[in-house]
């Protein structure tokens, strides 16, 4: 009741002053967080709103996060993370153990376990997983395999450019719960790697019953077969009844088999609703129990109505690029220290960012084995940075700062914005940066990736494991036109560190990157790490959320 | 009557074909394209070549043209970027969300425009012709889209009366059969379906249908006005004919001819206004099919769904012309 | 062709054919004694003034953050009034207030932005079909019916999208291309019914060349219902253009002080600062209100009908 009343005197009060000064509205009490942990009521359906359709179930033909939302619910990964961490844990095999040179992995898997057709889950399909995928055939189904391609480089038979030497070389089931995944070549990436949703295990039976290697082109897109649309079949604690396509509803029903304890709903329906605004009102309408990703601009109105938001621990990064290939004055250390000397990161942090979000002082956030401590800091100093421009001999700097729109992620709620106030610090220290606006599908990508037709962008990156590599290594690793940065003494120490397989000297050589990369090289400027929130009903209890927004609704109970 | 129709529609072909020639010659030349959207985030660039280079997107543009004309006679206009599915199967279910909305639009509109006409005519100069003249130049003044803002923030949220948005409660799981949410309840009978789609009907309706009232209820009047001037209705009046029945038979009907011409071409406009309503009410219709497609760049998407726009209107054109000669006896002669 | 476009066709033609046949003097008599064109003609100088002295009259730098603003920003918190800020902040810590003002500004760059470029494009084809006739005329109608065939907003939806990148001057671009057919018909059919006038007639009698006929008599006897529609169009040109930046597709500078964008940009605040949205929309309904109050006021007046 409260709810609506409040929400209607801000319309009223509006309305009723045009012309007028406005009111200022004070915000109701805040509701505090009840925690009720604990066995939750069991049964009853939950409802939450999702922000865009799934492209299909099959995991390993997915990479973003609403498809991998309801797939996550029906599907298990060998090795699982801790519940809201990013720090491993036993899912379908109990125990893994890498050999010494990290080039041969054996898992000891879990027994009595089913998939959703009754089929056993054991070594052999274990193995026909890792096999379907090292096989798979056509460039089409190739070029969607995105987290394998990432991960394991490359495939039997290479149909499409992009893909190199493959790093999966055999697996053998040694018994009946044993499986031995050899290697080509040991990553940085594993094990943490055989956490991501994509390499979630299907069942044999299912794969083949179904057609599911069956990806077809079909004018500038693909079609999948019934496996990923129609019958995806896993160990999860919830199964896919339907997914209603008119009223955009996905359903998905207890399993009664699950290998773990049962899910405490009923039923889990994902219903697609693309509008921000329109999710938030479905939640006040009651017609949903939660959603993901809440504006940040949402958190009070959430709140003071009574529901619980609650952000994830952020595991993502948004830098401020810079491309010295087209401006020399940005080739100078010193110019971009003075850059980073500018952005008053605290102020935009405070004022633009969701609650929680902290400034970066480097390209990983501190969940993250080799963060440094101690890596060098620029806190907002226009002086500084007015120096250091004048001892570099640079006056007059005019940059070109590409800026996406249409888009919204988690590390970055509204680019726009963050790059106004940005750009605003920036002109204070004399350093005129002009935004130039493209739209994030229609073109940002491509001048900034590709072409590299910029001075100045923004951009960032949410991880997809707990490893210092999925982070710098994917910026300054190599030599990319994002950055036009090229020192190969910086390439090297990233290989070396990624090479090192003893987890402890991993750590401190990243630790060692970071701090060479903030004080020698300072190729971009981190930013901020952003906590992407979730926010439920006050009647749901046990959502657990993650940093790499693995949530299992298979605790939540409603009641 | 038939030759009338066939000759319409082979006109309408030459036309169709330039548009889908400027459609996908415009679309290809855009930065961006079905690559990135396929590959998602984390793409590089070396990636998204090599999928050009699979989905054939690097050969010449007139050998895709082709080739995308190919698909389309044969039926297959390619799959969405965004949801995987084919874009006709989409179009398939969107495309009666959107009619259903327009009707209801339309209904709207014409149940309440006619008869306020009417009233407004008959009380020519007087308070009730002057609100209702000034209620529809106001009317036509409020863009659409903050029009739905403001009624779904009065009307759903605040005083909780309506739903905010969608076309179904979750908890009603319905039986598709035509996909005119309303209809499939009466077909099948699940009345608590119908009645529920029904009342997610009226704000985005209401919303969609303020301009073409606003429009209809100013047509009326002025037709009805012109009328009650003609000779015809003097003479009748002459004759002692009784009031309502010279409202019936001769001022009535004559003054419909123009305001059936305008509800035609309130279509067009209610297509234009459909893309913001369903944007605000998350109709999963057409429109919300267009602003998202547009947003994430769905080039399959787009492409289909501009020549089915193309394809509509020479449609509606030529019901509108059919209904038209129904009406006026005098069009089919000519 | 179909009839529904010439009915569509007619309603432009019967403006058109209003032309020349009045007396400005005799129109703007009627116009001063009509309640709604002397509100229609104050709405819509009042926006002209205060797009003009905005600059000079708003208390506060639009561009500028303010620190007292910024103290007290948050994501989900625009400070209110306080003293020096009338309306309180925006979401970026700017003067809402002087940003509102300095809106009329960029609104009527845009509004008439759009209406100019349509207008002298719609000018020059509809001149062009007038002053020579034949397939000239008839080559370049067949083109403006089949711009007139699309619903104007999605073709401005259209082009604002596939525009490779949104700006000011796209969404000029997009909503003027809306109106060229509009323009060029209107045009043309005032000019055809010049030519067969008397005073034409007399003048290429006396043997007087073809331009100085088209451009001494022709053209200004024409420019009646131009005007007119242009008052018309001026309303529907700022509507369309918010609604384009409502779908995302306007101009992408959050410093941009426009009431569209403005009201677009403001969507995620609803909860948080409604005023953002709200007056931003009440400014634009105002002066979408005066456009066409005036413009339909101008219509009548000029309509030979109400000349009895």
């Amino acid at each position: 009741m409260l709810q609506f009343r409040t929400a209607r005197r801000r319309w009223l009060a509006a309305i009723g002053l045009t012309g007028v000064a406005a009111l200022a509205l004070s915000a109701c009490a805040q509701s505090e967080r009840t925690d009720d942990s604990g066995s939750g009521k069991v049964g009853g359906t939950m409802v939450f709103g999702a922000a865009g359709e799934p492209k299909n179930f099959d995991p390993i033909f997915n990479d973003d996060g609403e498809s991998f939302r309801p797939i996550r619910q029906m599907f298990d990964t060998l090795i699982t993370y801790k519940r809201g961490t990013a720090d491993l844990a036993p899912g379908l095999a109990e125990k893994w153990t890498p050999s010494e040179d990290g080039k041969s992995w054996t898992f000891d898997l879990r027994k009595n376990v089913k998939f959703h057709d009754g089929t056993p889950f054991n070594a052999e399909a274990v193995c026909f997983n890792f096999d379907r995928w090292f096989n798979m055939k056509g460039a089409a189904a190739q070029s969607q395999m995105i987290y394998y391609g990432d991960v394991f480089e490359g495939f039997a038979k290479n149909e499409g450019d992009a893909a190199g030497e493959p790093v999966y070389k055999s697996c053998e089931a040694k018994d009946e719960h044993t499986a031995v995944l050899n290697l080509n070549k040991y990553k940085g990436a594993f094990p943490a790697a055989f956490g991501l949703t994509a390499l979630s295990i299907s069942s044999p039976d299912a794969l083949k019953k179904y057609d599911a290697d069956n990806v077809a082109q079909s004018g500038d897109s693909f079609t999948y077969p019934a496996y990923a649309t129609e019958h995806p079949t896993g160990t999860g604690a919830f199964k896919l009844e339907k997914f209603d396509k008119a009223n955009k509803t996905i359903t998905l029903v207890r399993n009664e088999d699950y290998w773990g304890e049962k899910a405490k709903l009923d039923k889990l329906i994902f219903k697609i609703i693309p509008d921000e605004n329109a999710r938030k009102q479905e939640l006040k309408a009651g017609t949903i129990d939660g959603y993901d990703f809440p504006s940040p601009a949402d958190y009070n109105s959430l709140k003071s109505d009574g529901f619980n938001v609650t952000p994830r621990p952020a595991f993502n990064i948004l830098y401020l690029g810079i491309n010295g290939a087209n401006n020399p004055a940005l080739k100078d250390l010193r110019v971009r220290q003075a850059i980073a000397y500018a952005v008053n990161r605290d102020q935009l942090v405070k004022t633009k960012l969701p609650l929680g979000a902290e400034v970066a002082t480097q390209f990983m956030p501190k969940t993250v084995a080799g963060y440094a401590e101690d890596a060098q800091q620029y806190p907002h100093d226009v002086a500084k940075a007015k120096e250091l421009l004048t001892q570099a001999g640079v006056s007059n700097l005019t940059l070109n700062f590409y800026v996406p729109t249409e888009v919204s992620r988690p590390y970055m709620p509204n680019p726009s914005e963050i790059a106004a106030v940005i750009a605003d610090d920036l002109k204070a220290a004399g350093i005129n940066a002009q935004i130039v606006s493209r739209p994030w599908n229609g073109g940002y990508k491509d001048d900034v990736q590709k072409l590299g037709k910029h001075d100045l962008h923004l951009l960032g990156w949410t991880g997809d494991y707990n490893d210092a590599g999925n982070f710098v290594g994917t910026f300054f690793g190599r030599e990319k036109k994002e950055f036009g940065f090229a020192d190969q003494a910086m390439f090297d120490a990233i290989a070396a560190a990624d090479a090192v397989v003893d987890q402890t000297k991993h750590a401190d050589a990243y630790k060692q990157v970071n701090r060479d990369i903030m004080s020698k090289y300072l190729p971009a400027i981190p930013v901020s790490h952003s906590p992407p929130a979730i926010v439920v009903s006050s009647k749901i209890s046990g959502l657990v959320p993650s940093p790499l927004t693995d949530e299992r609704f298979d605790t939540v109970s409603k009641g | 009557m038939l030759r009338f129709i066939v000759r319409r529609l082979l006109q309408a072909i030459p036309t169709l074909l330039i548009l889908s020639l400027l459609v996908f010659v415009w679309l290809r030349s855009l930065p961006g394209g079905p690559s990135g959207a396929l590959l998602g985030d984390k793409a590089t660039p070396e990636k998204i070549e090599a999928l050009n280079k699979v989905l054939g997107l690097d050969q010449p543009i007139y050998i895709q043209y082709f080739k995308f004309l190919g698909r389309i006679l044969s039926g297959d206009f390619g799959s969405s970027l965004i949801s995987g599915e084919p874009v006709v199967a989409e179009i398939g279910r969107a495309l009666p969300a959107t009619i259903e909305l327009s009707l209801a639009a339309l209904l709207f509109a014409v149940v309440l425009g006619i008869p306020l006409g009417y009233l407004a005519a008959s009380h020519r100069g007087r308070f009730l012709d002057n609100s209702t003249v000034i209620g529809t130049l106001v009317g036509v003044a409020v863009p659409v889209f903050f029009l739905g803002i403001l009624l779904k923030q009065l009307f759903a949220q605040d005083l909780a009366l309506f739903p905010p948005s969608g076309r179904q409660d979750v908890t009603i799981d319905p039986t598709h059969v035509t996909n005119f949410a309303v209809l499939d309840g009466l077909l099948t009978q699940e009345w608590d379906a119908a009645a529920d789609a029904l009342w997610h009907l009226v704000l985005p309706a209401v919303a969609l249908g303020t301009i073409p009232l606003a429009v209809i209820v100013r047509i009326t009047r002025a037709s009805v006005l012109d009328v009650l001037n003609e000779d015809f209705v003097r003479t009748a009046n002459a004759k002692g004919l009784q009031a309502q029945l010279i409202r019936r038979r001769h001022v009535l009907r004559n003054a419909m001819l123009p305001v059936s011409t305008t509800i035609g071409l309130q279509t067009g406009l209610l297509l234009g206004g459909a893309v913001l309503t369903e944007r605000v009410f998350v109709w999963g219709g057409l429109g919300s099919l267009l602003a998202q497609g547009i947003e994430r760049r769905d080039y399959p998407r787009l492409q289909a769904l501009l020549l089915l726009a193309a394809v509509v209107y020479v449609l509606v054109n030529l019901l509108v012309d059919i209904s038209y000669a129904i009406i006026d006896p005098r069009v089919r002669a000519s | 062709m179909t009839s529904l476009l010439k009915r569509k066709r007619a309603r432009v033609d019967a403006l058109a054919e209003s032309a020349g046949t009045s007396l400005a003097a005799d129109a703007v008599k009627r116009m001063l004694r009509s309640p709604v064109a002397l509100l229609g003609a104050f709405l819509v100088l009042l926006f002209l003034v205060l797009a003009i002295v905005a600059p000079f009259i708003a208390p506060k730098d639009p561009y500028q953050r303010y620190p007292e603003l910024l103290a007290e920003l948050r994501p989900d918190f625009i400070p209110g009034a306080q003293p020096g800020f009338l309306l309180g902040g925006d979401e970026l810590g700017r003067d809402f207030f002087s940003r509102l003002l300095v809106g009329a500004q960029q609104s009527l760059v845009v509004g008439v932005g759009a209406t100019l470029i349509g207008l002298v494009l719609g000018m020059i084809i509809g001149g062009l079909a007038g002053a020579f006739g034949g397939w000239v005329d008839s080559w370049l109608m067949r083109f403006t019916d089949i711009m007139l065939s699309i619903p104007s907003l999605l073709l401005a939806i259209s082009i604002a999208a596939l525009a490779s990148r949104g700006s000011q001057t796209t969404v000029i671009i997009a909503v003027a291309v809306t109106t060229v057919p509009i323009f060029a018909r209107l045009l043309r059919g005032a000019m055809l019914a010049q030519r067969h006038s008397d005073h034409v007639l007399a003048a290429t009698a006396l043997g007087v060349r073809r331009r100085t006929v088209v451009f001494r008599h022709m053209l200004p006897n024409s420019l009646g219902p131009v005007i007119v529609q242009a008052t018309l169009t001026l309303a529907t040109a700022i509507i369309e253009a918010a609604s384009l930046s409502f779908l995302g597709l306007g101009d992408p500078d959050p410093s941009r002080a426009e009431w569209g964008l403005m009201l677009g940009n403001s969507q995620r605040y609803i909860d948080v600062k409604p005023e953002l949205a709200f007056y931003p929309a009440v400014a634009i309904i105002i002066v979408a209100l005066g456009f066409t109050l005036l413009g339909e006021s101008l219509r009548e007046a000029l309509d030979p009908k109400n000349r009895r």
